[in-house]
């Protein structure tokens, strides 16, 4: 997406050099170098790409349960699993779930990551070291040691979570038991996701800060302008489009989280962090029903690319005004 | 220094949320590193020590002779590497095709390449289950190989192609005037200069490969032994119960090769990140 202009509009690399023998087959032969070279992506991309969305699509529409799994065979039945999965009223419990969680998480991680790309714009240079240092190593923590970080950290018996707020006086959580109740577990794994992506977008947006000319801000200086109505008229309407490439990565990334929630509650207590990734992956290995799983995924991928559809066009609509 | 103190003054506010920033962001791995190292009697304390007051590699010894310590780290360095080496492979030749030769469908390629990279991934788990089982690859680290293969082929092809794009193409011509063959050109001017491009792109790809946890998850089931760090990690109230010196341990060992692989990186990171949004 912010790759560099690539070699499209380069003229045409000059022919090899003159042959020396049998000049029509080394013509031939270089006419069909490109497609000899491209062959192991497509081969790649057929089987392990686009043959599991074919047969992603297809189980949707068939009958596929564990005893198909074992034959190998499975009937046709139209549209029934999406009827199915459209009629219970769980799926769309986890949908709205789903919706909540990915704009909670997003809101949260686009708001502390812009302040904390401002704040490192104003840092002195030494600070601004640490600070980014901290974000990296943030940043550089795989998904699971994270995840096992966290529950460590809110572990109830020796957890220092809960010695430091029974120390500030916040005594019933002495012992508490974060992973046992829907809100608390809820909490954590938001607290995980943000504490995870707030590195990413904050040192994305400070990239994006550091290009602004420093005029900008002189001239908003210069007319009175507050911070915040710098930031409203300045500082945003430039980097537009950064913060909708940031916002619509963090939409996806937590959109289609999976392996937090899974580690930590598998979607549970009874059904408090269960994502639509979740439901389906919980539909199709826990209770084998893999038609009904399949046709969740889709769905999932239907519901994800209609909010990015629409978040894009809003940003551009906006950015189409304000030129 | 030579500020007045009313703008010094007007600093503290801002440097006491930088603080904030850096304490919120660098504890948890703090207490990842400090646990590790603490005797069990300090992590079994009512009140928590902040400092490693008596350090020990008891903990890191325990994790190092856990089941199959060895064998999961040798299965996620295979899978890992041979995938990031296939797709770079693969990868250079069609940034190669893509950016130096001209021919009918390229447009369309290049344009498969970008679709390519935002497949959801994580909504193919059942078919790759499935398809997995169908062909006997269940429980096979070659499956998995595969599939991290293919998770990262689109994003290494796009890097590729970018970095290849800022390499003259006019070094190459010179080369073959000079009686270089097409092939030899590229071989001996190009590819020394794509050196660096390959290296952090490969390493992106490490990063994405060895941190995976939702397939690794669901294609290997009854063969424990071809299990990878994430899903051996993940499980450790089986292996450690509540051995926390030890979980930490393991996870501080697991989390060394990503963190080295961000110090080779250092500035590099947050460009490629956006140009190819790595991010489990």
């Amino acid at each position: 997406m912010l790759t560099a202009p690539q070699a499209d509009t380069r003229p045409a690399a000059p022919a090899a050099p003159p042959p020396v023998r049998r000049p029509a087959r080394r013509g031939r032969l270089a006419a069909a170098w490109p497609y000899l070279l491209i062959a192991p992506t497509l081969v790649g991309t057929a089987f392990l790409l686009l043959y599991p969305v074919a047969r992603n699509l297809l189980m949707s529409v068939q009958h596929f349960r564990m005893a198909e799994l074992i034959r190998g065979d499975a009937e046709f039945v139209g549209l029934a699993n999406y009827t199915q999965v459209l009629g219970d009223p769980d799926f769309w419990t986890v949908t709205g779930r789903t919706l909540w969680w990915t704009a909670l998480n997003t809101g949260l991680i686009m708001l502390i990551g812009t302040l904390a790309a401002l704040m490192l714009k104003a840092l002195g240079r030494r600070m601004r070291l640490a600070v980014m240092s901290g974000l990296v190593l943030t940043w550089a923590t795989p998904v699971i040691a994270a995840t096992t970080i966290f529950q460590w950290l809110f572990q109830s018996r020796f957890g220092v979570v809960n010695w430091a707020l029974d120390a500030l006086g916040f005594h019933s959580f002495q012992n508490y038991a974060w992973f046992a109740h829907r809100g608390s577990t809820f909490f954590i794994l938001v607290a995980l996701i943000v504490w995870q992506s707030v590195p990413f977008a904050a040192l994305t947006l400070y990239g994006g800060l550091t290009t602004i000319p420093a005029e900008l801000y002189e001239a908003a200086r210069l007319d009175g302008a507050g911070a915040w109505q710098t930031f409203r008229l300045v500082t945003f309407p430039v980097l537009r489009p950064l913060f909708a490439l940031v916002t619509s990565l963090e939409v996806i990334w937590c959109f289609k989280c999976f392996a937090q929630i899974w580690v930590i509650s598998q979607g549970g207590p009874g059904d408090a962090t269960t994502t639509l990734p979740v439901y389906a992956f919980q539909i199709a290995q826990s209770l084998h029903k893999y038609d009904l799983g399949s046709a969740v995924s889709t769905l999932t991928v239907l519901i994800l690319a209609a909010a990015l559809v629409f978040n894009l066009r809003r940003m551009f609509r906006q950015e189409g005004e304000a030129l | 220094m030579n500020h007045p103190p009313s703008r010094a003054l007007r600093r503290v506010p801002l440097n006491l949320a930088a603080l904030l920033v850096l304490a919120l962001s660098a504890f948890p791995v703090y207490w990842m590193a400090i646990t590790a190292l603490k005797p069990t009697a300090d992590i079994q304390a009512d009140t928590p020590t902040f400092l490693p007051l008596h350090p020990t590699l008891e903990h890191f010894r325990t994790a190092v002779h856990a089941d199959g310590f060895g064998t999961f780290w040798r299965n996620s360095l295979l899978v890992t590497c041979g995938a990031v080496l296939m797709s770079l492979v693969v990868a250079l030749c069609a940034a190669f095709a893509v950016g130096r030769l001209r021919w009918r469908g390229r447009r369309a390629f290049i344009l498969m390449v970008f679709v390519a990279q935002m497949a959801p991934w994580e909504a193919l788990l059942i078919p790759m289950y499935v398809i997995a089982r169908d062909t006997d690859m269940l429980d096979s680290l070659t499956m998995l190989t595969l599939v991290y293969f293919m998770t990262t082929l689109p994003f290494t092809v796009v890097t590729l192609r970018g970095f290849l794009a800022a390499v003259p193409v006019e070094l190459e011509e010179s080369a073959q005037v000079d009686g270089c063959s097409r092939a030899g050109a590229f071989r001996r001017i190009t590819l020394p200069l794509l050196a660096p491009g390959l290296l952090s792109t490969s390493l992106f790809g490490f990063i994405t490969a060895w941190n995976e946890f939702a397939f690794a998850n669901t294609l290997i089931i009854k063969n424990q032994d071809a299990r990878t760090l994430p899903v051996w990690l993940s499980s450790f109230a089986n292996v450690f119960g509540t051995d926390w010196g030890a979980t930490m341990a393991a996870s501080s060992l697991f989390m060394l090769p990503v963190l080295l692989v961000f110090l080779v990186l250092q500035n590099k990171v947050t460009s490629g990140m956006t140009a190819g949004a790595v991010k489990g």
